[in-house]
Formats: structure tokens, C-alpha cells, sequence
């Protein structure tokens, strides 16, 4: 996709050819993210699209207990320390940010008055600055006032690196500045193409000032408001055990007219996620369930009940398999899959490409994953119907056999294929996880008839997803050939998550495994087109950069994606709701309410 | 006695002290470490986690750390969790009401099923009433808890829409609603827990009481004409009580480890969920913690047990 | 006398009598007495069946265990696949029979080592009297307060890999299946065992025999340790189910037999979910596991008899 026919479709969605929504799924399907695609509208003065989401509710309150199981459970409240998603969904009830993303990718204003643009004055052409003007009349849930001492607040907190916040590295480069009680200035250090990042989504949420003022740096740990959350959000807190149970009662002084809608709230964690499901889509025990990660066929039965139905959320997560470049087998300077060897068999392009043929996405989709795992030929975000024809996954065993044929890969007397003493013998690994081990088995199977053999090995996630350097089991070591787990794209700037095929991104014992780049895939072009990218302040240009590096990853067979999983949700039958596959489940969780 | 009973608590300081060198010292090598995930966070920087390490202690050597631990245990610091910054025993506390009341109940009722059954089975040793009880005896420890409980939930919350199968600590009833609302919610990890525990103990006892039932001095009391009954409770249930006096020693700290299968399966917030939850987060302060209280209590209730033997048959010397 | 009781109905009848008889050879006296209990001989019989059936089964039910057959997902069973077939279409009888093999081997291993490794401790524990039985009951104590699955973890970081240099992939597994099962479990049984010991060791037939002279050791294997298998014969029966659950949980954490490799346990919890859409998947598994179990127990029970110092005849 060039930059020409980026900014003759955003032409289109201008004069009116071409829905919003259209432009930001083809988008999608090129490999960038919604907000991505928000952002690219937003610069060409294009007007917001209209919330889909209706609030019925005509007053505050008298809604009853909202009730939501978490399988797992958060363990603590304040947003700049939450470790995963459940921590920021639980600090999300009580905390907002300045803005949010919507379902569609599209910034919303929760705590802002309105949302910085060229033509407001709140971006600076030169990409160095934005301003943002805050809600006025905003109270902290103890009745103090939410000023721009908050926010500048929260940049101080944050990016002071002995606090030691997640959220440092939004925070650590930027300059915030109070230009009067309700407007507040962010100068960045260089010119910077995605400016909607402090105090924006999962990493912006405001924490108060004058309960966290004498807690910054070292003694972040004792403030005892990280336990006892005092937030601006539509619910209040109640009651807090980690590992188990969060609950709130509703703030009736919320800053948004007639919400919300439920007068309690409560977030139950524990147990697994089949169970949850079964208490909201069989039982109605409760009325929501967070991420199911349950077989579609055991859904699909559960719905039957008619109690509940399974919402299923775009987002960006991608099941591939990652070839390794290097070779996992010989030791270079005291590790293995060093970027100084090259795979003895996985460096022939023909192999790679039998292998792409051989993952049965389709029935991989079929039957595990159902609903929950579209198959896809991309490295991106596709829902099918956006999917070029270009870019179609075949499953094909036949042809697998010729390509090998062809480039002289041999079977040998064992039936496995052979060229110059070497073997096409792998080791696959993924964590377990019982629809990855299903998946493990038909690659292994299909691999069987092309004469490729394939030894699986699944290791106990703890230790798969952990960063211990002493342990050779873990991902970034990726000490065998071939490898599968998910990668997520939440991630509103796509500069994140393509960092992962960079050349200085490599995982190597010298960086202690902490490199990005865990395929090890180099390639020079790619490098060069990310670094444009990098300081590229219009919005299309930068597009047609991530649109090309994409196509350079899949291209050369570096990973081989499996299926794009969205979110998955069980909401009771009534509950009606909004998700944002860009932001927290509970982003807007003010509007939601229940159908009498 | 006395001595005897000074002497064992004296041996087991040391013992504790050994316990928590072995503990540390795996805890040490285990894989894995608490920001882990992190680490996948492509928008957390690396200097965050060494950050985190360095302030939470995390790479000083393993000795060091362990004479820390060791020092604020003995001045009852007990450290504070890593993954929620909570301090550890406001955690364990949290969790000590549900799991005193759930496993607790389990135990008891695991007794209550088990002795009767068990001492009458074996008085009529292979009649119907035996070989029904062992049946369902074997039954009981063939299925794991994981499966029976599931078994529960389909039946008495999904097919009967009894019951309910979240547990949850913060009722919001009062009075003898409350009262309710907790037995219903109780029933069903109690019952699970308590048939798999009440199932094996039951062939223990009965085993047991087969072995003491036919002696000759339990005949003498037969044949001086006391009642079967009193025969039964007064002179073969107390002979026979050794083995399940030391059983349940063996079992009631695990009323404090909690049962962890079991309450993932109903979501009861016990010590079991919130050690496996600090497991697989590489939580160590929890982990250490709440190991390390589970050893104290099983030489504590092994101590009992020894004691008791001697009560239970004067026979046994303290020596 | 403690463990004078037949743990048999069958086996008490008409005992006085043929105490009278002949002297015969202790292992035709031993066989004579067991085949008495119709129980235990029939659950032989079962069990010998069961074991033949995993041992010589896959080979005569030629299906293969990993066939993925998308078109017969969660059958029931009938002709083509006897008892129906899991989530992608695998025969369960295949896997049933091929798994039966390894939770059979792993039930009665594990049972084995865990009895061994138990009665021994207990056994000096129990006839030793200061220092080694308080040391042998402090690492008692260490084991049952010990957090197993951090403990597993370092295990299979420590020890996999060498292990599998060591004896090959499935036999490595096996090894440390065995060892690591057994491993946690011989604790109560050395307890029992070693609670049964202080009680019979201040006996008056141990007194007697000590009286006599009699060594330890022969105080121990003749008159004591006999009398202490009623608890650990249980212990045993129960810790071979207690083994074919555990292996299941096992290969969770990465270290039982790969996830691709059936196992009765591993059936079973695979199956669980599917409970009200496939239950025939749990039901053979559950039924094997139980069967084992109830065999091995009314065995156990006839054994228990037929080691009874106390000649009844």
C-alpha cells in the first residue's frame, strides 16, 4: 500500500465515499491499529464518528450490583503499578484518564474538556507540544477538586524512575507544564508522530495528588491510597482484598450526567475461565465475565442456556509460530540460537515456506478455537473479510512436498526428509495451555506427511513467559527451532509492537534476553524503513512505513501467524455494554446498564 | 513427660531453622521471577525492573537476603508481597476466615463420616453394610476433587439451581440470612473436600478396628457381659485410635495450607488459592511466609500426636 | 493379639478345623488361604485382565493413539471407535489402552516407592529410640512442610535434561514421574508406620521374643513389622490412586510425560470440561481408575491375611 492510495482513501471517508469505520478496518488489515487510523483522520480534519453506543438510562443510580468475574484476580490499585491487564481493569472502575480509546480506536475525552487538534491550537505543527484543556468542576471522590496540579502531578510520579512505575517510560521523556488550573502542557523531547500517549488509555489514568504527594520515589510502596484507590471514576471505593475481591459503591457526584447506571460494583477473582463462563452464560450467577479463554465448542453449549451470550471484542492479538533464524543447537560464546550461527535447515527459504503451508489454519480455527481465533495469513490484524486475496493462507501438504522436492530436500530411509547430511528434524515448543497443545499436534501431523519431523516440548508458563536469565526454557532464550505463543497488539502506537524485528532488538546473552526480537529475523531494509518512521510526523507517511515493514516480516516467512484472537467476553443477557479492544474493558464501564 | 515435651520443643527450633534454610534455598533456585511479566511488556523498559529488583532486595546474594528474612521474622516482620506490595500477614489474615471455616468444616465432617462408618463397618466385617461403605469408599479416593466438584457444580448449581458455586467473602446479608447465605454457599467445597478426606480415612479406620476387634481382651469384655456397644467404644475404638490420631495430625495443618484444587474450583479465598496464586507469580515473601507457618503448625501437630499416643496407650514410653 | 483378625469373612469359616491338618509348604499354605477370599481372587483376576489388556491391547486394537479425525469429534461410542472419541477425534480406546499402561506403571511404582521409602523410615524411627528417630522425624516433618510445586520446578530445572541423557526421554520421565510421586507421599505411611512400632514394640509378644533373646532385627521383621501392615496396606492401596491423579496434575507443570501422551488421570482431566457435552470421554477414564483401585484394594486385603504371622489354620 503506498502513501498516494492512503491519502486518497482518507479523501474518500472526507467527502463521504468511504464509511470511517471501513477505513479503519482496511487499516486493521494492513497491519496498523485503529487508533493509528484515528489519528491519521484526525490530522486531515476529519470529523469524529458518532458514538455507537446508546445510554438508555435516563437518571444515576438504581441499578442494583453489577457483578463481574475476573479469573484472575487483581492484587493492587494503583494504575502506575499495575502489572497486567486485571490490575488495570480493577484500578480502571475508580481511576480515568484525560482520554480513552473507543471500540472504533477513536479518542474520546473523559477527563478533558475537549480533544487537542491543529485547528483548536492543542497540537503543535512541529509535533513538539500538546495542550490539553482538562473537564472543569471534576472532584476527587474525598470532594477535593481535580486541577492541572493532578496532572502534572502524575508526570512527576511516574516518571521518576525510583518510583518505579510501569508506566515510566511514557512518562520519563516528557515535560508536562500547568499553564492555569485547568490546562496543561506536554512538550516532548523530539518530534513525536503519536502524541496521544500521557495521560491517554491504559497508561493515563490520574491518580490524586494530594494523597500520593509525600509517597513519590523510594516510598511509593507505604501510601496508603495504592490499597485505598481515591479516583475521579463513576464508582467510589468500598473494599479491597488482593488476590480475591474488589468492590465499589457508586459516586454520585460523577463528573457525567445520569451515570451510572449500577449502584455496586463488584470484581470477583479467581478460579479458571471455563467456571466463569459457566457462572455467567449457564448460571447467571454473575453478569460478566473477563476473558474467556475457553474452547468455542464448550461456549457455544454454555450459550445454549440462553442465560448469558459471549461478546467478542477486536483487538490484536496474533498465535504464530516463530522460526529460528539462528541455530539452537550449536553454543557460540556460551549461548545458543546466537545471532553469530545461522539455522542449519530453516535457513533455506524453501523450507520455510513448505512449513507456512503445512499449519493447518483452518482447521486450527475450526476446531479449537472457533469464534475465538480467526485464521490468517498476516502478521496483522485482519478480520477476513478485509483479508487481500494476495495474502491468503493455504493449507497445503502436496505442495509442501513439491517445494521440498524441488530444493533437493531428499527422504531419507526413516522418511524424514534430508540434503547434505542435514536433517529436517525440529524441536517445537509453546507454553502449556490445552488449545496450544491441540494446535501442536496438527502441526505435527501435517509436518509427518511432508517428511518433516517434529518434536514437541511444552513448557509450564511460569517459567515459558519469565525473563530468567539462568533458565534456557523461556521464550527470549527460544532455544530450539520452532516456537508458538500470542503476541498482543494493544498497543495504540504501532512503533511498539514492531520494534520486535529489529536488529538492535536482537535477545542475546549479552542483553540478558531482554531484546524484542526473539526470532532473531535481521533484515536491513526493515531497519532503515523503522527509523523513518520513527521521526515522521505525517501521519500517512508514517502508515505507508508500518504498512511496508509488515509486509517485509511476512514476505520472508520470519513468523508464520496462525489466527488473530479477539477478545472474548460472557455478558449476562440484559447487561448491555461497550468494549474497546484499544483500552480497558472497564473504560467506560459508567455507561453500562441493564435492559429492563 | 515434661522433659520429654520440653526436649521436642527444644529439638524443634532447630528443625524450624533447617526447614527455612531448605525452604529459601529452593525458593532461591526455583525459575522464574516476580516481574516476569514485565518483561513481555514491550512498553515497560528494563531499567523499571532492575529498579524494582534493587529496591525490593531482589539481587542481593542469597544468604544475605536469607539473614534479612530471618532478622524481621524474629521481630515479626514478615515482609511484604512483591506482586501487590501488601504486607504479608494482612494477606494471610485476609485469607484465614474462609479457610478456617471451609477446610475446618471439611475435616470435621470427614470425621463425622469416617469414624462411625468406618468402626461399624468393621464390626461386621463383609456384610452389605461393609462392602457398600468400601465401595463408596473407593469411589471417593478414584476421583480427584477437580472432578467431583465439577460434578457438584453441574448438578446442584446448574441442572437444580440450588446452590450457588462462587464463594463469596463479602456477603452483604445480615442476621440469620448471612447464616444462610453461608452454609449455601459452604456446602458444596465442604462436602468435596470433606467425602475425598472422609473416603480414605473411613479404610483407615475401618482397618484399624479390624485389627484390635478380635483380641482376646475385647472377648473378656464380651464374656463378662458388657454391651456390644460399650465393648465397641470403651475398649476397641480407643486401641484402635493410634493410626487415626495420626492421620489427622498429619492432615490439620493442611487445614491452614488450604486445599488448593478445591478452592480454585468454588474461588473460596483461602491460604491455598492465595500460595498457588504466589507460586505461580513468583510471590517469595508470600511463598515463605505461608510455607513456613504450614511447617510450624505440622511439627506442632505431629508433636500432639506423639503426645497423645501415650495417653492413648500408657504403654508408650516418653523416652 | 493385634493382627490376629482375617480381614475375611470367607477366610475365618471352619479355620479350627483344618489346623489340624498336615504340614504343607508355606507358599502352597499362603496360595491355599488367599484363593479363599473370592473377593481378592476375583479382583486378581481383574486386575491380571487389566494389565494384560494395556500391556497386549494396543496390539491388537491396532488404532493409532494421535490420529486427529475432525470429522468424528466426541462421539459416542459404537462400532468404529468402541469407547467414542475426545475433541479432535482420537480413538479413546487407543488412548485408554495406551494410557492405562503408564498410569498403571506409575500407580504401582509410586506406591511401591513410597511404601519402601516409608516403612523403612518409620520402621527405624519407630524401633530406634533418641537422636535417630527424633533426625529421621525431622526430615519427615521437612517433607510434608516442604511447597511441592516450587519443588517440582526446581526439580525438573535441576535434573530433566540429565536424566533423559541418562536413560532416554520416556524412561527419564518415568524415573522422575516415580520418584517425584513416591517422593511425596511416603510421609503418612511413615508415620503410621512408626505410631504402629511405638505401640507394638512395648507389646508382651515383642517383650517375650525380646526376652528370649531375639535381635532387633528379628523382633522387627518377625513380630513387629507384620503386625504394622494393616495401616500401610491401606496407605499403599490408596497412594496408587492418590499416583494416577497426581502424574495428571504433573504434566501441567512440565514435568510428567508430554500432553500428547495419554494417561487415565490425563483423560480424565481433559474430559472434565466436556462433562454435560461428551460425558462418555470422563466415564471410561473415571471407571479404569476406580476398577484399578477396588482390584488393588480387596488384593491388598487378601495379602494382608495371608502374611498374617498368626497362623489361623
Amino acid at each position: 500500500m503506498q502513501e498516494r492510495k492512503l491519502r486518497a482513501m482518507i479523501a474518500q471517508v472526507k467527502d463521504g465515499t468511504m464509511s470511517r469505520r471501513a477505513f479503519t478496518r482496511q487499516m486493521m488489515a494492513l497491519g496498523l491499529t485503529a487508533p493509528m487510523a484515528w489519528l491519521m483522520l484526525h490530522h486531515a480534519g476529519v470529523a469524529a464518528a458518532e458514538a455507537k453506543f446508546e445510554y438508555k438510562p435516563t437518571k444515576a443510580g438504581g441499578g442494583g450490583p453489577l457483578k463481574m468475574l475476573f479469573w484472575q484476580a487483581p492484587t493492587l490499585l494503583n494504575p502506575h503499578f499495575a502489572v497486567g491487564t486485571k490490575d488495570q481493569e480493577a484500578s480502571r472502575i475508580f481511576y480515568e484518564p484525560l482520554a480513552g480509546w473507543d471500540a472504533e480506536g477513536n479518542l474520546t475525552p473523559f477527563l478533558a474538556a475537549e480533544l487537542p487538534s491543529i485547528e483548536n491550537g492543542g497540537l503543535a505543527k512541529d509535533g513538539m507540544s500538546v495542550t490539553w484543556k482538562l473537564k472543569q468542576g471534576v472532584k476527587w471522590h474525598d470532594g477535593q477538586p481535580f486541577t492541572a496540579d493532578d496532572v502534572v502531578f502524575n508526570w512527576a510520579y511516574a516518571g521518576d524512575p525510583a518510583t518505579a512505575c510501569v508506566t515510566v517510560a511514557t512518562y520519563k521523556d516528557v515535560k508536562v507544564e500547568k499553564l492555569d488550573d485547568h490546562t496543561v502542557k506536554v512538550i516532548f523531547p523530539k518530534p513525536t508522530p503519536f502524541w496521544p500517549d500521557p495521560f491517554v488509555g491504559v497508561r493515563g489514568m490520574v491518580i490524586p495528588k494530594h494523597l500520593f504527594a509525600d509517597y513519590s520515589g523510594a516510598k511509593s510502596r507505604d501510601a496508603p491510597a495504592n490499597l485505598k484507590p481515591v479516583g475521579t471514576g463513576p464508582f467510589k471505593f468500598v473494599g479491597f482484598k488482593p488476590g480475591d475481591l474488589v468492590t465499589g459503591e457508586r459516586n454520585p457526584d460523577y463528573h457525567v450526567k445520569n451515570r451510572p447506571y449500577f449502584d455496586t460494583i463488584e470484581m470477583k477473582g479467581g478460579g479458571d475461565a471455563v467456571s466463569a463462563a459457566r457462572a455467567v452464560l449457564q448460571s447467571g450467577e454473575y453478569d460478566y465475565a473477563w476473558n474467556l479463554q475457553v474452547e468455542d465448542e464448550i461456549l457455544k453449549k454454555l450459550e445454549e442456556s440462553g442465560k448469558g451470550k459471549v461478546v467478542i471484542v477486536d483487538g490484536g492479538s496474533i498465535e504464530h509460530i516463530q522460526l529460528n533464524s539462528t541455530d539452537p543447537w550449536t553454543e557460540v560464546d556460551g549461548e545458543r540460537s546466537s545471532i553469530k550461527t545461522k539455522h542449519p535447515t530453516l535457513s533455506d527459504k524453501a523450507v520455510r515456506d513448505a512449513l507456512n503451508l503445512l499449519v493447518d489454519r483452518g482447521a486450527v480455527q475450526k476446531y479449537i478455537y472457533g469464534r475465538t481465533g480467526i485464521a490468517t495469513a498476516n502478521f496483522l490484524n485482519n478480520p477476513p473479510r478485509f483479508c487481500s486475496k494476495a495474502t491468503r493462507w493455504e493449507f497445503n501438504v502436496d505442495k509442501a512436498n513439491q517445494i521440498l522436492d524441488a530444493a533437493g530436500w531428499k527422504r531419507g530411509a526413516d522418511g524424514v526428509r534430508e540434503k547434505d547430511g542435514k536433517k529436517l528434524k525440529y524441536v517445537y515448543q509453546t507454553s502449556i495451555n490445552e488449545p496450544r497443545q491441540k494446535n501442536q499436534a496438527i502441526v505435527k501431523q501435517a509436518c509427518q506427511k511432508a517428511g518433516i519431523e517434529v518434536e514437541l516440548k511444552s513448557i509450564t508458563a511460569s517459567v515459558f513467559f519469565s525473563s530468567d536469565v539462568g533458565n534456557p526454557d523461556t521464550y527470549p532464550h527460544f532455544y530450539c527451532d520452532l516456537q508458538m505463543y500470542t503476541t498482543t497488539m494493544t498497543e495504540p502506537d504501532p512503533a511498539l509492537f514492531m520494534n520486535q524485528f529489529l536488529s538492535s532488538e536482537v535477545a542475546t546473552k549479552a542483553n540478558k534476553w531482554q531484546g524484542r526480537n526473539i526470532t532473531r529475523w535481521r533484515n536491513a531494509d526493515y531497519d532503515k524503513a523503522y527509523s523513518d518512521a520513527e521521526g515522521e510526523l505525517d501521519p500517512v507517511k508514517r502508515a505507508a512505513l508500518f504498512i511496508k515493514m509488515n509486509e517485509l516480516v511476512i514476505g520472508d516467512v520470519a513468523v508464520i501467524p496462525v489466527v488473530y484472537r479477539p477478545n472474548v467476553r460472557g455478558v449476562e443477557s440484559k447487561l448491555k455494554l461497550t468494549l474497546s479492544g484499544w483500552d480497558n474493558d472497564m473504560y467506560m464501564v459508567s455507561d453500562w446498564y441493564r435492559e429492563t | 513427660m515434661g522433659r520429654y515435651l520440653l526436649r521436642r520443643l527444644l529439638i524443634a527450633v532447630p528443625s524450624l531453622l533447617g526447614i527455612s534454610i531448605v525452604l529459601f534455598t529452593v525458593l532461591a533456585l526455583a525459575p522464574g521471577d516476580p516481574f516476569g511479566e514485565l518483561a513481555s511488556n514491550p512498553a515497560v523498559p528494563p531499567e523499571v525492573r532492575a529498579a524494582l529488583r534493587a529496591q525490593f532486595g531482589m539481587d542481593d546474594p542469597v544468604l544475605e537476603r536469607y539473614f534479612h528474612w530471618l532478622a524481621a521474622m524474629l521481630h515479626g516482620d514478615w515482609g511484604f508481597s512483591f506482586v501487590s506490595r501488601v504486607d504479608v500477614d494482612s494477606l494471610i489474615w485476609q485469607r484465614l476466615p474462609a479457610t478456617l471455616f471451609v477446610i475446618g468444616s471439611s475435616q470435621i465432617l470427614a470425621l463425622l463420616i469416617a469414624l462411625p462408618v468406618g468402626v461399624y463397618a468393621a464390626t461386621r466385617p463383609y456384610s452389605l453394610f461393609d462392602q457398600i461403605a468400601n465401595t463408596l469408599a473407593f469411589i471417593g479416593f478414584s476421583l480427584p476433587t477437580f472432578f467431583t466438584g465439577l460434578l457438584f457444580i453441574l448438578l446442584f448449581s446448574i441442572h437444580l439451581d440450588w446452590l450457588p458455586f462462587v464463594y463469596r467473602s463479602d456477603l452483604s446479608a445480615t442476621g440469620f440470612s448471612w447464616w444462610w447465605e453461608e452454609f449455601r454457599q459452604a456446602i458444596m467445597p465442604v462436602a468435596v473436600l470433606g467425602m475425598f478426606q472422609g473416603a480414605s480415612w473411613t479404610r483407615y479406620v475401618r482397618s484399624a478396628v479390624l485389627d484390635v476387634i478380635r483380641l482376646d481382651y475385647v472377648a473378656t469384655a464380651r464374656a463378662k457381659g458388657l454391651r456390644e456397644g460399650k465393648v465397641v467404644l470403651k475398649h476397641v475404638v480407643r486401641n484402635a485410635l493410634i493410626p487415626v490420631v495420626t492421620l489427622v495430625a498429619l492432615q490439620m495443618p493442611t487445614i491452614f495450607g488450604g486445599a488448593i484444587i478445591t478452592e480454585q474450583i468454588f474461588r473460596v479465598p483461602g491460604i491455598g488459592s492465595l500460595l498457588i496464586s504466589s507460586i505461580l507469580a513468583n510471590d517469595t515473601p508470600v511463598i515463605m511466609a505461608v510455607t513456613f507457618v504450614f511447617a510450624c503448625l505440622v511439627i506442632l501437630f505431629n508433636l500432639f500426636a506423639d503426645l497423645l499416643y501415650g495417653w492413648l496407650d500408657p504403654r508408650i514410653a516418653y523416652r | 493379639m493385634a493382627g490376629s483378625t482375617p480381614a475375611s469373612l470367607t477366610a475365618d469359616a471352619g479355620t479350627a478345623r483344618e489346623g489340624l491338618a498336615p504340614q504343607i509348604s508355606p507358599a502352597l499354605d499362603a496360595w491355599r488361604r488367599f484363593r479363599r477370599h473370592r473377593l481378592a481372587v476375583a479382583s486378581a483376576v481383574i486386575l491380571i485382565g487389566m494389565t494384560l489388556a494395556v500391556a497386549f491391547g494396543p496390539a491388537l486394537w491396532p488404532v493409532s493413539i494421535n490420529d486427529i479425525d475432525f470429522t468424528a469429534r466426541l462421539q459416542p461410542p459404537g462400532p468404529a471407535h468402541p469407547l467414542g472419541t475426545d475433541d479432535l477425534g482420537q480413538d479413546l480406546l487407543a488412548r485408554m489402552l495406551y494410557g492405562g499402561r503408564i498410569s498403571l506403571a506409575v500407580g504401582f511404582a509410586a506406591m511401591v516407592v513410597s511404601l519402601i521409602a516409608g516403612t523403612l523410615v518409620g520402621a527405624v524411627a519407630g524401633i530406634s529410640r533418641g537422636s535417630i528417630d527424633a533426625a529421621l522425624m525431622w526430615l519427615t516433618d521437612l517433607f510434608l512442610s516442604l511447597p511441592q510445586l516450587p519443588l517440582l520446578l526446581v526439580i525438573i530445572y535441576l535434573f530433566r535434561d540429565s536424566l533423559k541423557a541418562v536413560v532416554g526421554p520416556e524412561g527419564g520421565v518415568f524415573i522422575l514421574v516415580v520418584a517425584v510421586i513416591g517422593g511425596f507421599r511416603w510421609m503418612p505411611v511413615a508415620r503410621l508406620v512408626r505410631a504402629q512400632f511405638l505401640s507394638l514394640r512395648e507389646k508382651e509378644f515383642v517383650e517375650a521374643a525380646r526376652a528370649l533373646g531375639a535381635s532387633t532385627t528379628r523382633q522387627v521383621m518377625r513380630h513387629i513389622l507384620p503386625n504394622a501392615l494393616g495401616p500401610v496396606i491401606v496407605a499403599g492401596t490408596i497412594n496408587v490412586a492418590d499416583a494416577i491423579i497426581a502424574e495428571s496434575t504433573l504434566s501441567f507443570l512440565g514435568l510428567g510425560f508430554p500432553p500428547d501422551i495419554p494417561t487415565w488421570g490425563r483423560l480424565l482431566f481433559d474430559a472434565k470440561d466436556y462433562l454435560d457435552i461428551a460425558p462418555h470421554w470422563a466415564l471410561f477414564a473415571g471407571a479404569a481408575i476406580f476398577l484399578a483401585v477396588l482390584t488393588i484394594n480387596f488384593v491388598g486385603d487378601g495379602l494382608r491375611d495371608v502374611l498374617d504371622p498368626r497362623r489361623v489354620m
